[in-house]
């Protein structure tokens, strides 16, 4: 009886304790526990925005986003990975490659994310992977938007390519917003705009079970699809230029004078960018990058070479602008030039001479001998002076990732890459466009521009406007800088001579004149190969890569012009015969209406 | 027994009618059809409102409820001549098993009889108290030594045997019968504090006997967080699903722990974290009053006992009632290690439902024949 009593008074209070032990839980550490249940229950979920899109003027989808199958494991839910896939191979081809990047992405990834083992699969593999489906735990088609670049070579320089987001992307980019995104702009367009192309991660709370199955939505906010983006790039134009290129490498930029508007930029051979959206194959890699042909390399921006003779217009306004010369003051070119107290022999290209020579002729016959001497008087200090603020030497800031700044050399830059003093004949050789003197195609465009509009100065851009989220539709802006102390006499000097390389009866490129618009241009022959001082070079003995690059560059129409243009056409041999025929092709397409259908 | 005056206060209140002509406790009845009640309306809401498992729950109580109901029929002391025998044919059962027994969960504790499976452990739950009881009602109380050695043999045999099947559990709260009747015999309280403290000194001892699988709940009870995912995640859900419940639960079929199957055993040994997280601290409290108003009746029930066999009998029964409440509890909310016990009469199976419910018919067996002994 006693101890009964005892019993009950210890169930009594064990049972309190337990009560406490709830309290304790269920009161005290109630938010607690709270936040853990729906930790576990409630998921955030990515949603990806849609990648804007990519038109040129006239409205031509140059990026578009297509549906494509991707078959995808999830390492996970899958009991053995090599099994499935030597499975998976019987009913569709998985090669090597495909087994490569499975094997790399899965390095990346965690457990429950799914990993592509084949890409773009056709129709008839999605229907035969369906039907054995059953067989494949953890193994499933999947439909998701795909990069697709449809004019494929004649875009990859200015577009560039989207990939997948690599280790050191991770570290630079906004985390949560790219949570759902998988591809990101490697190069060109699509990396400078990235911001505005990706758009902005919408947010979808789900509830999930204990394993990870989606029940139901309980809250969706929408992404926010990229924007679109509307270039200048004119396709017409740059088919043109592609075409008219043949099978030379070179480069072609071509810009609106008005607006700095690139119409054409073209750096050939080029490469298909939709190989590298879904990950490119290490062979097809390698052969594209070992290639002396050097398809990803960017001529057009990243391209630096000797200007050669289309420097000349700009050398002359050098001298007019700093008073060293006059228009009409006469040099002797006796085929060769020697600087006082030297005996080094500076060659002209014409090894008779060209006699008498004044700066109209001396442009107009692309004479040597006499750019040595304006080149001497000048100075490198004030050439270097005046090139640098026609754009040579820096980077033009156009929209594009890797433009190279190209070199104008100075007694500084000597000083401190060479540590060594500027000597007078490297002035010589700067002043017809050789020596240490590097261009991008670029910058000659530019600079082109800018003889054009007479002193204003426009930094080339690829976008004209971007598609607002509103609707509306947002013009990127134009940046210009007007050269100061220009004498507009010496431009119309220098511009009617280049008008006289094209249209005179001696001009070295007369035979691209039209007879439906002016054109002012210069030719310029830039050497791959130094040729020793008493050796002649010989065209057809020098083997194709050493051959000089041809070059041109020009605007039209002269009066009032509208587009400038430089070529560039490696191994090409003489300006005038390969690259001046190119940029009328271009020139002929953007101004005749007529030859454009 | 000092019971007399209570016997003839309760004589003229004697009960007439269906209930005293089937020997059933009315307010003992009434509390454990509650609580059966309680645990299917938990049970449809834990098996994700499938029929199927109600109505297997319903038939398994209805055959429980059925042999108490016949247990209630049988005079206590055809019960008490029969206790040795149960009692031998128990231990022999045993180790049949532990020779002949199938392998189930990792843990050998079925005899397969031919027409149907049988676990001898689960017999032992009320035959060890039977024998403990009716050996110790034989000579005055409280117990000499010798005797209380002899017990304490008769208590380590079975569960020793059911321990190494292995099946702590079972052997815990058969263990906890044998103490309960030595307690409630009237063992000196010097006697007490010596088992206590030599239980603690085996301590190492045992755990050196412990299969893995046991040290690793032991383990991951003293530190669940070690292994969130492994071992340990049985517990850490249970506590989430109980502390998230709150003050007044999510509501009935509302508990995403259960649903959304984080919450592992959901309707069998954890079910109890169910009823926390969709009724909260309001319907544990609720539910703990239930018990306790059951297990007080069975006390009660102990203390009107006649002779000494029935006093100590029912005692220990209403006990370890208790201890499966104790244990199950304090392992679903993290104080005790986790230990294979059942909620009773709530937790889905059906084994330890019968052995709980011919407890409660013993109970109510002692309680409505008293009556009819001469006083």
């Amino acid at each position: 009886m006693g101890r009964i009593i005892v019993a009950a008074i210890i169930v009594t209070l064990t049972l309190l304790l337990l009560l406490t032990r709830m309290l304790y839980l269920q009161v005290l550490n109630h938010e607690h526990f709270t936040t853990l249940s729906l930790d576990n229950r409630v998921k955030l979920e990515p949603r990806p925005p849609t990648r804007g899109l990519i038109y040129d003027s006239h409205g031509t989808i140059l990026a578009q986003n297509l549906p494509a199958y991707s078959l995808e494991i999830t390492p996970e839910k899958t009991p053995d990975i090599a099994t499935t896939i030597q499975a998976l191979s019987e009913i569709i081809p998985i090669n090597e490659d495909d087994r490569k990047r499975f094997k790399r992405l899965r390095q990346q990834r965690r457990r429950f994310d799914s990993i592509p083992i084949r890409v773009r699969l056709s129709d008839e593999e999605v229907a035969r992977f369906a039907v054995n489906q059953h067989r494949f735990p953890g193994v499933d088609v999947q439909a998701k938007l795909l990069r697709d670049y449809p004019l494929q070579e004649q875009t990859a320089h200015v577009l560039g390519y989207v990939g997948r987001i690599n280790k050191q992307e991770l570290q630079q980019i906004d985390a949560s917003n790219y949570s759902g995104t998988t591809h990101i702009g490697k190069n060109g367009v699509e990396r400078t705009y990235e911001n505005q192309l990706h758009g902005s991660v919408g947010l979808q709370q789900v509830e999930v079970n204990a394993k990870g199955r989606v029940l139901r939505v309980l809250e969706n906010q929408p992404p926010q699809p990229g924007e679109n983006l509307h270039l200048f790039l004119d396709m017409d134009l740059q088919a043109a230029a592609m075409e008219a290129l043949k099978d030379y490498n070179g480069a072609v930029a071509a810009i609106d004078t008005r607006t700095g508007g690139v119409l054409a930029l073209v750096s050939k051979p080029g490469y298909d960018p939709n190989l590298f959206v879904e990950g490119i194959s290490s062979k097809a890699y390698k052969s594209l990058r070992d290639s002396l042909d050097k398809p990803l390399f960017n001529r057009a921006i990243r391209g630096q070479y000797p200007p050669g003779s289309t420097v000349k217009p700009f050398i002359g306004l050098a001298g007019l602008e700093k008073g060293v010369v006059s228009f009409n003051q006469q040099t002797y070119c006796p085929g060769f030039y020697q600087l006082p107290g030297h005996e080094h022999k500076y060659r002209d290209w014409k090894k008779t001479g060209h006699g008498q020579m004044a700066m109209e002729d001396a442009i107009i016959q692309s004479c040597d001998v006499y750019y040595y001497e304006l080149a001497r008087t000048l100075g490198i200090d004030r050439l270097h002076d005046f090139l640098t603020t026609l754009g040579f030497g820096s980077r033009s800031g156009i929209d594009l990732t890797g433009e190279r700044s190209g070199l104008l050399p100075s007694r500084e830059w000597k000083r401190k890459a060479r540590r060594e003093p500027w000597y007078p004949g490297e002035t010589l050789n700067t002043g017809i466009g050789q020596g240490y003197f590097l261009t991008t195609p670029l910058q000659l465009a530019t600079a082109t521009a800018t003889l054009a509009n007479r002193g204003q100065r426009i930094r080339p851009r690829m976008v004209e406007s971007i598609d607002l989220p509103d609707g509306t539709q947002e013009a990127t802006l134009m940046e210009s800088t007007q050269l100061s102390h220009v004498d507009p006499e010496h431009w119309e000097q220098v511009i009617h001579a280049m008008q006289l390389v094209v249209e005179g009866l001696r001009g070295t490129a007369r035979r691209i004149r039209s007879d439906h618009y002016s054109i002012a241009g210069k030719t310029g022959t830039a050497q791959v190969f130094t040729v020793k001082q008493d050796e002649k070079y010989d065209e057809a003995t020098v083997e194709k890569r050493k051959r000089d690059h041809a070059l041109f560059i020009a605007f039209a129409p002269v009066e009032e012009p509208r587009i400038a243009i430089a070529v560039i056409v490696e191994n090409g041999g003489h300006g005038g015969s390969v690259a001046a025929p190119i940029a009328r092709k271009v020139m002929d397409r953007y101004l005749l209406e007529e030859a454009r259908q | 027994m000092t019971g007399i005056s209570f016997t003839q206060e309760s004589q003229p209140a004697r009960p007439t009618g269906l209930l005293a002509w089937l020997h059933l406790d009315l307010p003992l009845l009434t509390g454990l059809m509650l609580l059966s009640g309680v645990g299917l309306l938990i049970l449809y809401s834990a098996g994700d409102q499938e029929w199927a498992l109600i109505q297997r729950q319903l038939v398994r109580l209805g055959i429980a409820f059925g042999v108490m109901i016949i247990l209630a029929q049988i005079h206590i002391t055809h019960l008490r001549r029969w206790s040795p025998w149960l009692y031998i044919a128990g231990v022999l059962m045993l180790v049949a098993v532990i020779f002949f027994g199938q392998t189930g969960k990792g843990a050998q504790r079925w005899l397969d009889l031919g027409f149907f499976r049988f676990q001898p452990s689960e017999m032992m739950k009320l035959a060890l108290p039977m024998m403990i009881a009716w050996y110790l009602a034989e000579k005055r109380l409280p117990p000499k030594r010798r005797r209380l050695l002899a017990a304490a043999i008769m208590t380590l045999i079975p569960v020793l045997l059911i321990a190494k099947q292995p099946d702590l559990g079972t052997a815990l709260l058969v263990a906890s019968a044998g103490i309960c009747i030595l307690f409630l015999a009237g063992i000196g309280w010097q006697l007490i504090s010596l088992f206590a403290v030599s239980m603690a000194a085996l301590g190492p001892v045992i755990w050196f006997f412990m299969h893995d699988y046991q040290k690793r709940r032991v383990l991951t009870f003293l530190n669940p967080e070690n292994d969130p995912l492994g071992a340990g995640y049985h517990i850490i859900q249970s506590k989430i699903a109980i502390g998230s419940g709150g003050l007044t639960g999510k509501g009935w079929l509302n508990g995403t722990q259960s649903h959304l199957e984080f919450l592992p055993e959901r309707h069998t040994d954890f079910v109890f974290a169910v009823i926390s997280e969709e009724f909260g601290l309001i319907g544990v409290a609720a539910l703990l009053a239930l018990y306790f108003f059951i297990i007080l009746r069975g006390l009660y029930i102990a203390t009107q006992a006649q002779d000494t066999f029935s006093r100590l009998l029912g005692g220990a029964l209403t006990l370890v009632f208790f201890v499966y409440l104790f244990v199950n509890i304090g392992m679903v909310s993290g104080v005790l290690p986790v230990v294979g016990v059942p909620l009773p009469l709530i937790s889905y199976g059906g084994t330890s439902l019968v052995t709980i419910l011919a407890g409660f018919g013993i109970l109510m067996s002692i309680h409505t024949h008293r009556k009819l002994l001469p006083t």
